[in-house]
């Protein structure tokens, strides 16, 4: 029994270790292949400016309904940052390679998470920058902003990894994971987008409240997929 | 000597196919065991199966003393499985995708200086990505990758399979090191001649079953696995 509770915080140590290595990695490949820079955030800047062009005529519409254009547009950047994760596993046999490695499931469910969440950060902090500019937006409330944006990030990326998982064994991933992502992230969206609401001022929003659901959304996803993400790989 | 792998009426199956269909085999500890048969004979799935990627549909199996059925991820950690596929990022150096696989064995620096050097990847060769390296290259950094990880069971599918003479010679290096290790190997690889010198016991593999049969130095060593195998190569 003693011996037990002595392995316990050996594991959870090996866990974190192994989460960051596989998280390190994922980085390292993104800034080498420049495809989030080159292609994710073009593609995301090029959304935001077509929602501008749509409401071009109405610069006090296109200040209201910014927090969920910005959220929008994350979403759907968020596909190909998650799809491109999965992809460099797959594409010469690595994660048959991760699965023989020993690693730890809940390691590589974290490290893959983690990764995609501090890409989605980055993007959101352009795209924010862009939201601003394009739209004319101000902050009244950057605590609030800072808060849903890394929550919202977290949960987008928990859920995305998780279903990411789940489609990568398959031949028609690249539809299939937004049909199936998009409607589970959309908790996300809306909470995020009334947190923004406040943040920007353009909406009485309870903001705080709207982050509550955003981290338990991140929580939520967060334990179920480390759970679940064992089974997710033997099966893909 | 305890087998490294035990499997008794193994059936294994991709989608609704039983690409092993009753397998029993037994290789035992140290030995160098070539996989023989024609291509779709279930070779490749019997590697997968004996690696832990591959689950029983019904029977039962040990390899390394590890159940396979309930004990996978144990048997994962003490295998390497050379594949078709490369198993490296293109766009980590060699030397970064050698490093990887290490740490994520629990292996140290050290040992991924000496598998870079063993498979001769030293120099400007260890600081190039993946992506930019000759089919014959890369296989030698994938072999780098797994040797790094002290693995007491080699399954090695095709290894000499369009490479060069440089590189098969490495693979060749590879499992004489192993066997000199007293690693288990297993192979499946059409370039006999080469093998012959290893002495490795001859297991044929048609339709999803292994033919067992009395070691024999003569027996043909046809490719169309119509031989009873489970023989020595003359």
């Amino acid at each position: 029994m003693r011996q037990t509770a002595r392995m316990v915080p050996l594991r959870v140590t090996a866990v974190f270790r192994d989460a960051w290595l596989i998280a390190g990695k994922d980085l390292k490949i993104e800034m080498r292949a420049r495809v989030g820079i080159n292609q994710i955030v073009p593609f995301a800047v090029t959304v935001l400016v077509l929602f501008a062009f749509a409401l071009d005529t109405d610069q006090e519409a296109l200040r209201t309904y910014a927090p969920g254009l910005f959220w929008v547009t994350v979403l759907l950047a968020s596909l190909l940052a998650i799809g491109r994760s999965f992809a460099v596993d797959l594409a010469d046999g690595a994660s048959d390679r991760l699965l023989l490695s020993g690693i730890d499931p809940i390691a590589v469910f974290g490290g893959k998470a983690a990764a995609i969440a501090i890409q989605l950060v980055v993007l959101e902090v352009l795209l924010a920058a862009g939201v601003v500019l394009l739209f004319d937006v101000t902050v009244h409330r950057y605590g609030l902003l800072v808060c849903a944006g890394l929550a919202a990030a977290v949960g987008v990326a928990t859920a995305g990894t998780l279903y990411g998982a789940l489609v990568s064994g398959l031949g028609v991933r690249e539809t299939l994971l937004p049909m199936l992502l998009l409607p589970v992230v959309a908790p996300v969206l809306i909470g995020a987008t009334r947190a923004f609401q406040d943040a920007f001022g353009v909406a009485g929003a309870e903001g705080w409240a709207w982050l509550g659901l955003l981290a338990g959304f991140a929580a939520i996803y967060g334990v179920f997929g480390a759970l679940s993400y064992g089974a997710l790989l033997e099966e893909a | 000597m305890e087998p490294a792998v035990r499997l008794r009426a193994a059936v294994t199956l991709l989608g609704r196919f039983p690409a092993l269909a009753g397998v029993d085999l037994d290789i035992t500890s140290g030995e160098i065991v070539l996989l023989k048969g024609p291509n779709g004979a279930g070779k490749t799935t019997l590697l997968r199966l004996c690696a832990g990627l591959c689950s029983l549909a019904s029977g039962q199996g040990w390899v390394l003393g590890h159940d396979l059925n309930d004990e996978r991820r144990m048997v994962r950690r003490r295998v390497a499985l050379l594949g078709h596929r490369t198993g490296l990022y293109d766009d980590l150096t060699v030397a970064e995708n050698v490093a990887f696989w290490a740490r994520a064995a629990g292996a140290g620096g050290t040992d991924v200086d000496e598998a870079i050097e063993r498979l001769s990847l030293t120099g400007r060769l260890a600081d190039t990505r993946v992506g930019r390296l000759s089919a014959g290259q890369r296989r030698r950094a994938s072999i780098a990758s797994l040797v790094v990880r002290r693995p007491e069971l080699w399954l090695l599918d095709e290894p000499h399979a369009g490479l060069d003479q440089q590189s098969r010679d490495t693979v060749d290096m590879l499992v004489r090191g192993a066997a000199a290790a007293e690693a288990t190997v297993v192979l499946a690889t059409h370039e006999l001649e080469r093998i012959q010198v290893l002495k490795p016991r001859v297991v044929s593999v048609v339709g999803g079953m292994v033919r067992s049969g009395s070691h024999s130095a003569d027996a043909p060593n046809g490719e169309d696995g119509s031989t009873e195998g489970d023989r020595r190569v003359p």
